[in-house]
C-alpha cells in the first residue's frame, strides 16, 4: 500500500464558554485554560474579548482560529467606525459575524462563537453561532468542552425546564444580575470538577444597559470597570480562580 | 468440516469479528481508563509507592478519589495505570496466587515472583489486558522496584513512573532523586512527583496516595495530601416539594389487616 500523508491544520484547545442575557444586562464568561490532548498549554489564555463597550465576543474550539477571527471582526468594526462615526449595533455585529463565518464555508474557522451585549433598545442580548455562521438570539447558551454538562443545568435554572411553579405563581422571564453571576460561577466550578479540560481561571464580562444602575454588581469583590459608551452602557470584568488539577 | 477440538496456538477469530463490527459501525464498549500518575522510589530501608486518585472516561472525570495502589501481599504492593478493570483484576488474581504460593512454600513470597507471574500473564494476553504497573516490595533479598508494561516487558530501576503523568513525575525524580535517601525525604519526593502529575497532566488529579514498604512494616497513606478540596458553591440547589410534575396519582393501601378470633382460648396447650 502507498504511504499515506496528511496535513491536519485544526486542533482542539478545550475549555468552555457561556453567556446569559438579563432584561438590562448581559454576562459573557469563559475559563482561561488552554489545552492540547492531556497537556495544559497555558493557564491563562483569554477566550472572551471586548469588541466595543457594549459588545463582547467569546470564542471556543481551535484557539488560533479564534484569535484570528476576533482580530478580523475588530478590524471590520474599526472600518465601520471610520465610515459611520459610531459603534456598530450588536444585531449588526451578529449579522457581520454570520457573513464572515459563511465566507469560509469550505475552510471554516473551527470556532464556536457566542456574542453578548446590549441591544439598541437597551435589552440584554446573547447571539450564538456555529462554525459556518448559523446563528440565533437566545437568553442563555453554553459552548465548548463542557457544553453537555453546563447547558442542561442552565436550561433548568434559567428557563426553569422540568420544574413546575408553586400553585398560582409563575417563574420569572429574567433573573437579577447577582443570581446570574452566582449561576455562572457555579457552572464553572462544577464543570471544573468533572471535565479535565476546564479549570485554572474564570473570566466574566458584564455589560450593563444605560440608566440601569449597578444592579447589585457592587456586592461582588474584584470587579473592574473596562469602559463605558457615551450613551451610558457600562462594561465590567470579574475574575475568579478555578481548581488547577 | 469443523471438529469440537480447537487447533493449537492463539485464536484470533474474535479479533477479526470485532474489526468487522467496528467497520460496520458498531464500536467496542469504552472502558474506564485511569489516565494516571503512578510512581515508585527506592530509599535506604525500603520502597515508597505513590499514585493520584483520578479515574477518567475520555475527558470526563469518572471517580475523583479512586484507589490505585493495590494489595499483593503484606510487603508487596502494586500501582496500576491503564484500563481500570484490567489493573484491578490482574492484581487481585496475582495477589491470590501469591498467597497460595506462600502457603505451599511456607516462605514469605518474593517481589520477583509477583513480577514474573504478572509479566507471564500479560504476555500471554498479547497486550490485550491494558495494565501498566509499578510493582514494589521488600523480601528476603531486599527491596525491589519494577515496572511492567501491558505487553509483558519489565524494568528494574531505583525510581520509576508510569501513566499519562509519567513525564511530569519523572522530571521531578530526575532533578531530585539521589541514592540512600531517608524515609521522610523519599516520601516528600514521591508526593512532589505525584503533585507534578496532578497539576500538569489532565489525566491525573485530586489527591495523593502513598505507601511505604519496609522490611517488617508496611504503611498505607491514603489521601496523604489533599490539594484539591471541593470549592464552596455560591448557591444552594434545593427543590420545593411538588416541583416534579405529576401526570397521575393512585394510592393503594399496602397494609393487610386481619382479624384473629381465638377459638377455645381457655384451653391452653399442655406444655408440662
Amino acid at each position: 500500500m502507498a504511504q499515506q500523508r496528511q496535513f491536519n491544520p485544526y486542533s482542539n484547545n478545550g475549555g468552555t464558554i457561556l453567556a446569559i442575557a438579563g432584561s438590562t444586562f448581559s454576562v459573557i464568561a469563559g475559563d482561561t485554560r488552554q489545552t492540547e490532548g492531556y497537556n495544559i498549554q497555558t493557564r491563562y489564555a483569554p477566550k472572551v474579548f471586548r469588541l466595543t463597550d457594549k459588545a463582547v465576543l467569546a470564542t471556543n474550539g481551535f484557539a488560533a482560529d479564534g484569535n484570528q477571527f476576533v482580530k478580523k471582526v475588530r478590524q471590520r468594526l474599526e472600518w465601520y467606525r471610520h465610515a459611520h462615526s459610531k459603534e456598530m449595533p450588536i444585531r449588526a455585529i451578529a449579522r457581520l459575524i454570520q457573513t464572515m463565518l459563511y465566507g469560509r464555508r469550505f475552510f471554516p474557522y473551527y470556532v464556536y462563537n457566542i456574542l453578548g451585549g446590549i441591544e439598541e433598545d437597551g435589552s440584554g442580548a446573547v447571539y450564538s453561532f456555529d462554525p459556518v455562521g448559523s446563528y440565533e438570539r437566545e437568553t442563555c447558551r453554553a459552548a465548548g468542552a463542557a457544553q453537555s454538562l453546563v447547558q442542561p443545568f442552565l436550561d433548568n435554572q434559567i428557563y426553569f425546564k422540568n420544574q413546575t411553579p408553586p400553585p398560582g405563581q409563575s417563574f420569572p422571564a429574567h433573573l437579577p444580575l447577582p443570581t446570574v453571576l452566582e449561576l455562572v460561577i457555579d457552572s464553572f466550578t462544577s464543570a471544573t470538577e468533572r471535565h479535565i479540560e476546564v479549570g485554572d481561571g474564570l473570566e466574566m464580562y458584564i455589560v450593563l444597559a444605560r440608566d440601569s444602575g449597578l444592579q447589585g454588581l457592587d456586592g461582588f469583590q474584584g470587579v473592574t470597570e473596562m469602559g463605558a459608551t457615551p450613551e451610558g452602557e457600562k462594561l465590567f470584568v470579574l475574575r475568579r480562580n478555578l481548581k488547577r488539577d | 468440516m469443523s471438529t469440537i477440538f480447537s487447533s493449537a496456538g492463539f485464536d484470533f477469530s474474535n479479533q477479526l469479528r470485532n474489526g468487522f463490527l467496528v467497520e460496520k459501525g458498531l464500536p467496542l464498549p469504552k472502558a474506564t481508563s485511569t489516565g494516571t500518575t503512578i510512581v515508585g522510589c527506592l530509599f535506604d530501608q525500603g520502597i515508597v509507592l505513590g499514585a493520584d486518585t483520578r479515574a477518567t472516561e475520555g475527558p470526563i472525570v469518572a471517580d475523583k478519589n479512586c484507589e490505585k495502589i493495590h494489595y499483593i501481599t503484606d510487603s508487596i504492593r502494586c500501582c496500576g495505570a491503564g484500563t481500570a478493570a484490567d489493573t484491578e483484576f490482574t492484581t487481585a488474581l496475582i495477589s491470590s496466587n501469591m498467597e497460595l504460593h506462600a502457603l505451599s512454600t511456607g516462605r514469605k513470597p518474593r517481589v520477583v515472583t509477583a513480577m514474573t507471574m504478572l509479566k507471564q500473564m500479560l504476555f500471554r494476553y498479547q497486550g490485550q489486558i491494558g495494565a501498566a504497573l509499578v510493582l514494589g516490595g521488600v523480601d528476603a533479598t531486599g527491596p525491589h522496584l519494577f515496572t511492567i508494561h501491558p505487553h509483558g516487558s519489565t524494568d528494574k530501576l531505583p525510581y520509576v513512573t508510569m501513566g499519562s503523568g509519567s513525564l511530569a513525575a519523572m522530571a521531578v525524580f530526575e532533578s531530585s532523586w539521589r541514592p540512600n535517601m531517608s524515609r521522610d525525604d523519599a516520601l516528600q519526593l514521591v508526593k512532589d512527583a505525584i503533585s507534578a502529575g496532578i497539576f500538569n497532566d489532565l489525566g491525573s488529579g485530586s489527591n495523593v496516595d502513598a505507601c511505604i514498604i519496609m522490611e517488617n512494616h508496611t504503611e498505607m497513606l491514603r489521601n496523604v495530601e489533599m490539594p484539591n478540596e471541593r470549592a464552596q458553591k455560591e448557591r444552594t440547589y434545593g427543590f420545593r416539594r411538588g416541583t416534579t410534575a405529576i401526570k397521575r396519582e393512585t394510592i393503594r393501601s399496602l397494609v393487610v389487616s386481619e382479624e384473629v378470633t381465638p377459638v377455645g382460648a381457655d384451653d391452653a396447650m399442655d406444655t408440662s
